[in-house]
């Protein structure tokens, strides 16, 4: 029946860069047909949210063009793309939170005269009745679940008369029950005509839930598939594409002890959502342990909680081992007691000027902050950070006026330079980094994998967090994939395919059955 | 398509400047007051008809002249001259100034943005004033140390409040420090009613015996140039800002103030306790505004009332942040602000009749420093005019 269907949104060559270097969107053409659900696939950083933020008016392309229902339209804002009926409903939720559910949804509407909230409210119980939404118009939204402050934006959306709704990773703060609750209400919009695109990475979710699949990887447009067509192979390899082959040294692994268990572990994040659930793994000496995994998976919770600045649910548990062999446990400890413990614990973060760095200073006080407390005198030191920073200067190789200069001033590249070097520099027993390489170009990427690689050398236990999966194949020992905040599998690099790291990147562990083989094969 | 208005490139908009040498911009600075004071000249020109040399000469005369003040004939050494001259009348005052906006720096610094000076510094005055009214038969050498340990930290515990619930429930400081302003004002004015009984004011506080005064360390013993209670209270300052410039520096504390206020993330990746940090220099802050609440009772006014600070806990704001925190540059700014504001005193109080009243001298203040804070923006701001060329395109497109 799709081949009934009329385009009802039309992309022609559509390109969209963010600076001088990164290309989002690379001429990208492509049909949504009229009362279709298309689901948009595709790793990190592929372009997705970008292309729809054009749709929606956030952005504007830098070229191309749209066509809506066959006219040639410019979508300068949020406000032209309701007047065609798009609405995009964003992972982060716009509502205020001491509004009732019918404030929020009037709010911004151009009526003439106070607004009629009674009549509103009607009009929003009728819409409920119609989807079969579950949402209190008197409600207030801070007494409201994730699930039905979602519901609340779908409903706002369609009080607005939304045709075209976008849905950008609807289920990632749902649990799976409110996710089947989601997919009915999408089925109910569908027969009510609606177009819905949704963005998702869990192949499984594609596949239940709509008609055919879109599929970008690197700001490039791939394919579209008919679902029904699609199988998760299928898929998995066109949104991670080709092995290419990197060249990344893999020295072999030496001296492999224990040096980090964790088990058990599990966190909430600042609303309240569970993003680690029940995280068991361990890490030695002397091997590089990949973590892989759609963005936000857990993978910055994991860091963090290690790190000491994570607070966990009850029930976990993470153990250090000394080289001598003792234990320590790193739980509820702050960062100052792990680092008073004499656990030599380096930390790059995925904020580099946020949380690894301090933007406004230089180099020298930068190589000050995790030991500026050195000694008993009440002034700082900075003869060692002054001499350390011209080290890392020199042999890094960092491009700065002065090492006196603000990092903030200085480019991505450098800055994550600083950030390693002093990582480094604390002779690290563990060294966790996150992301390590994003926005890097080739040269420092490899600079940054042969740091990696020495450590491991000198027997540190390394875990590197990437987005790359060539990169994860290429560098690591091991590679352990998160899904949705649960482990799905843990890899031998050496042996594992780009396919099944994709696998299990999109699956959830219980529909899993490659993974369970892959980790006994490890053990 | 046709374009809509809002489709079109704005006529003007600002885009950022390349940060300019530090030359550049002490000249452009000096140009917007040069600027300021010639325009303010013409205005005064136009509506009051004080041709501008006399009004520069009398603007320079109450700022920073040298000329006695009042009726000065029995002063017979040059020092005595010169402490009772305008200028040192600038000095003190600005000193006073001076103190509250180094008081700020640390809160500042650590992006607290404590509005509460001018209550901190009444904390401190009203608790020295107490001491000092109720304790007057107290040996100098205990009751001034007494007066002074009082003031400090009652001033302490007024910054240390807000900053307790803003470290325990991330309250607002601005509205918390704020508001703890009014509720010291009103302790004030209650003691100043209760002490003045049914006198209308209530004056100078032991005026006989000298009590708690600073130069009660002196009494008796014979003059000397050093024994001058303003020349006490602006060396105390100077030292402080100078200490203040070194603390934020070279200190670990210091440095641990820098990384709060840069990214309390990061503070905490570094294993900083943010809460213990905010509360610390909160206390800080405060405790150098109550001591400067205890030089003005103890060296200048000799009294209290709800009006002691003359606003300058919030004028220190503006010194602070036109000083982008450098106590050493707080010097400069601070010493300007007053000595504008008592060159066009003297301005109203010669040339009131023909209509430069005191409101007057304000405007007249208040347009110099819109100039001056006025090029802070073209420093950091380029407006660029949207050209006819562009607009054309626009318009074809």
């Amino acid at each position: 029946m799709n081949e009934q269907r009329t385009p009802v949104i039309r992309l022609k060559g559509i390109t969209k860069r963010f600076g001088n270097k990164v290309l989002a969107n690379d001429n990208i053409s492509m049909d949504v047909l009229d009362g279709e659900v298309l689901a948009l696939l595709g790793e990190n950083g592929s372009g997705k949210t970008t292309l729809l933020n054009m749709l929606s008016g956030i952005y504007y392309p830098d070229s191309g063009e749209i066509y809506v229902r066959g006219r040639h339209v410019s979508i300068k804002s949020p406000h032209d793309a309701y007047a065609l009926g798009i609405c995009m409903i964003h992972q982060h939720f716009k509502l205020v939170d001491v509004f009732t559910a019918t404030e929020n949804v009037v709010l911004g509407l151009k009526e003439k005269g106070g607004f009629d909230l009674k009549a509103a409210a009607k009009r929003i119980r009728d819409i409920c009745e119609e989807y079969g939404f579950d949402v209190d118009p008197d409600q207030k939204v801070y007494d409201m679940t994730v699930s039905q402050k979602q519901t609340l934006e779908i409903v706002k959306a369609l009080y607005r008369g939304a045709e075209i709704l976008i849905l950008d990773e609807p289920t990632a703060v749902l649990t799976p029950q409110e996710t089947e609750k989601l997919f009915s209400v999408i089925r109910n919009m569908q027969a009510a005509g609606k177009t819905i695109i949704i963005i998702t990475h869990k192949l499984q979710e594609v596949l239940a839930i709509s008609d055919r699949v879109a599929i970008l990887r690197k700001g490039e447009y791939i394919a579209t598939v008919k679902t029904s067509e699609a199988t998760v192979a299928s898929l998995t390899e066109m949104m991670v594409g080709k092995k290419v082959e990197l060249n990344i040294d893999r020295p072999e692994v030496k001296d492999r002890s224990l040096r980090l268990k964790v088990s058990g572990l599990s966190c909430k994040n600042a609303d309240n959502i569970e993003v680690l659930k029940n995280v068991s793994f361990e890490a030695y000496s002397g091997e590089i342990l990949g973590i892989a995994g759609i963005s936000g998976c857990g993978q910055k919770e994991l860091l963090e909680a290690i790190a000491g600045l994570q607070h966990v649910e009850p029930g976990a548990e993470i153990t250090y081992t000394h080289p001598s062999g003792e234990t320590e446990t790193l739980i509820g400890k702050s960062p100052k007691q792990i680092r008073k413990m004499g656990v030599s614990l380096s930390f790059v973060p995925e904020d580099r000027l946020g949380m690894g760095l301090v933007g406004g200073m230089g180099m020298v006080d930068n190589m000050l902050l995790k030991d500026y407390n050195r000694g008993s005198s009440p002034l700082t030191d900075k003869k060692p950070s002054k001499e350390l920073a011209e080290r890392i200067r020199d042999e890094l190789g960092v491009v700065t006026p002065s090492i006196s200069t603000p990092v903030r001033t200085l480019s991505g590249g450098n800055v994550q330079k600083v950030l390693v070097g002093r990582e480094l520099a604390s002779a690290p027993t563990v060294l966790m980094t996150a992301y390590a390489v994003r926005g890097l170009d080739i040269n420092t990427s490899y600079v940054i994998y042969d740091l990696l690689n020495e450590q491991k050398q000198k027997g540190v236990a390394v875990i590197f967090v990437g987005e790359e999966l060539d990169v994860l194949l290429a560098l690591s020992d091991r590679i352990l994939v998160l899904c949705g905040g649960h482990i799905s599998g843990v890899l031998d690099a050496r042996t594992a395919t780009k396919e099944q790291v994709g696998y299990l990147m999109t699956n959830l562990p219980d529909a899993k059955e490659g993974g369970d083989a892959d980790d006994s094969q490890e053990k | 398509m046709t374009v809509r208005k809002s489709d079109r490139e704005p006529f003007i908009h600002l885009t950022k400047r390349a940060p300019i040498s530090t030359l550049a911009g002490l000249l452009i600075r000096a140009g917007a007051f040069v600027v300021a004071v010639l325009f303010c000249a013409i205005i005064v020109w136009i509506m009051i008809g004080v041709d501008p040399l006399t009004f520069l000469k009398t603007m320079f005369t109450g700022s920073l002249g040298i000329q006695r003040l009042g009726n000065a004939s029995d002063f017979n050494s040059f020092w005595r001259i010169f402490t009772s001259s305008y200028f040192w009348t600038t000095v003190k005052t600005g000193c006073k100034l001076l103190l509250l906006a180094v008081a700020l720096a640390p809160a500042f610094k650590m992006k607290f943005w404590n509005i509460g000076a001018e209550g901190q510094f009444l904390a401190g005055a009203i608790s020295a004033a107490y001491i000092m009214f109720n304790y007057p038969n107290l040996q100098p050498y205990i009751l001034l140390p007494l007066m002074l340990g009082v003031s400090l930290i009652s001033g302490a515990i007024w910054g240390i409040i807000p900053a307790l619930f803003k470290a325990k429930w991330g309250t607002n400081e601005t509205l918390f420090t704020l508001m703890m302003n009014y509720i010291v004002m009103k302790v004030v004015d209650f003691f100043f009613n209760k002490w003045r009984g049914p006198k209308s004011a209530l004056g100078i506080i032991n005026g006989d015996s000298e009590a708690g005064w600073i130069r009660s360390i002196w009494k008796g013993g014979e003059a000397a140039w050093y024994k001058n209670e303003d020349l006490i209270f602006i060396i105390t300052v100077i030292i402080i800002a100078v200490l203040m410039y070194y603390y934020l520096r070279l200190t670990k504390h210091g440095y641990e103030i820098a990384v709060v206020g840069d990214s309390q993330n990061t503070a905490k990746y570094a294993g900083i306790s943010v809460k213990k940090v905010i509360i610390r220099s909160m206390a800080l802050s405060g405790a150098l505004c109550g001591l400067c609440g205890f030089l003005c009772v103890t060296s200048q006014s000799h009294t209290v009332n709800s009006n002691l600070a003359s606003g300058y806990g919030f004028t220190a704001i503006i010194v602070a942040w036109l000083s982008k925190f450098n106590t050493f540059t707080m010097i400069g700014v601070s010493m300007l602000i007053v000595a504008l504001e008592n060159g066009s005193a003297l301005m109203s109080n010669t040339y009131n009749d023909l209509g430069y009243s005191i409101a007057f001298g304000k405007i007249i203040v208040g347009v110099m420093l819109l100039f001056v804070i006025g090029c802070e923006f073209f420093i950091n701001y380029k407006v660029v005019f949207r050209s006819r060329k562009a607009q054309k395109e626009a318009v074809e497109a």
